[in-house]
């Protein structure tokens, strides 16, 4: 298990192991997705109060979900990189900042465009939509960081820091509907033992996350890919792998 | 795990520890500032200061919506079930607005007791079902509150 651990960490393996991983969870998100999107807009019923206007949620959701998966993933990722001074960690951070930078972005424009005709105004300072919005400056501050040192390891340690810091906003982005009044709805999905929402509803929403799950899996992989190489360029066997035919 | 190793993971839950203590403590500081609006309760305990602006959220009373005829002016009770403020206001409603919906409304409340409204959002539940569901569910209600008004009058 931990020899398997340290396997995956060394770049030319975990290089070799997306190369052959990333085109099934593409292929395998782009249908979940279509399923999803085909259960969401066509299959669903109508909602009661919102009618068709609720269908925006198999975009809002998912987004939103994605948006602090992916901090989740960068927090871990940033632990392990500082503790264990491991390349790949730092990698996998910065890989995965512009895929949740564009999943909050995603959330707050389509929450924005639901709020509108539902609420009867694009934003309110709620703390719901404020602290995702600090969500995607903060993945904003990551990228600027990250990239704003001459030395590659300075820079990783100082974002991977900042991500750190940053980690307390997921909660209060989670809790925030239940700490404070908001505007923002509390939560559907899960509600003590049971669901907020028609079973019927439901089923293609959790599809839709599960193919974002995938998309994001395909893509920060590839991600990771291009950071490896870029980050690993003068060594041997980046070299090795140009010279193959 | 090697001593700088150990000594970098308590850095890292030191930095993670320090910054959820601080902002705890700074959230619950700014606790009334970070809510959206009040409830007609705590308006009716004194939380809210009359003359200034705020938001106050709660659901519109059952038959207490009135049109002035010829006018956009809209007067309605708002309530969260333990006490009620009336409310009037002028404009445009959002679509959901109707009676039994929460909504929030943003203005002033004067020393009479009436909440000038100059902003009103409604807010849409957690819950999402099909409009059958829905009519089914109000139906089984009202049959319910039939059969104990029936009990009641034999």
């Amino acid at each position: 298990m931990f020899t398997w651990f340290h396997k995956l960490a060394s770049p030319p393996y975990f290089y070799l192991l997306a190369e052959r991983l990333v085109p099934w969870f593409a292929w395998a998100s782009l249908l979940i997705i279509l399923a999803g999107l085909y259960g969401g807009l066509w299959l669903a019923p109508p909602d009661y109060q919102q009618g068709d206007g609720f269908r925006i949620i198999y975009i809002h959701v998912p987004s939103a979900w994605m948006s602090m998966f992916a901090y989740a993933v960068m927090a871990v990722a940033a632990a392990i990189g500082l503790i264990w001074r491991m390349k790949l960690a730092h990698a996998v951070s910065a890989a995965a900042a512009p895929l949740g930078a564009s999943f909050a972005f995603l959330a707050l424009v389509t929450g924005s465009l639901w709020g509108k005709p539902m609420w009867g105004t694009y934003w309110v300072w709620d703390a719901r939509l404020t602290s995702e919005l600090i969500l995607l400056f903060l993945y904003v501050g990551y990228i600027a960081l990250n990239q704003a040192f001459e030395d590659q390891r300075t820079g990783d340690r100082a974002s991977a820091i900042l991500t750190l810091v940053g980690s307390v906003n997921l909660p209060i982005i989670h809790y925030s509907v239940q700490w404070w009044n908001t505007l923002h709805q509390g939560p559907t999905v899960f509600v003590g033992t049971g669901s907020d929402i028609a079973p019927g509803m439901l089923v293609p929403l959790l599809v839709m996350i599960a193919g974002f799950m995938l998309y994001f899996a395909a893509f920060v992989m590839k991600r990771i890919q291009v950071e490896v190489l870029r980050r690993e360029r003068n060594t041997n066997w980046v070299q090795e792998l140009i010279d193959k035919p | 795990m090697t001593p700088a190793r150990r000594r970098r993971l308590i850095m890292v839950m030191v930095i993670v520890a320090g910054v959820a203590i601080a902002t705890t403590l700074g959230l619950r500081a700014f606790q009334r500032n970070l809510l959206y609006y009040f409830t007609p309760s705590q308006v009716a305990a004194g939380d809210a200061h009359p003359g200034q602006r705020f938001r106050m959220g709660g659901l519109v009373a059952l038959g207490s919506v009135q049109r002035a005829p010829g006018s956009m002016t809209v007067r309605f009770t708002l309530t969260d079930m333990q006490h009620s403020v009336p409310v009037v206001y002028t404009g445009i409603l959002p679509d959901l607005f109707r009676e039994g919906q929460g909504i929030v409304v943003h203005g002033r409340l004067d020393k009479g007791g009436l909440f000038t409204a100059d902003q009103v959002l409604a807010k849409h539940d957690s819950k999402y079902m099909p409009p059958e569901v829905a009519a089914a569910i109000q139906k089984a209600m009202q049959a319910q509150q039939d059969a104990v008004k029936a009990k009641g009058a034999s």
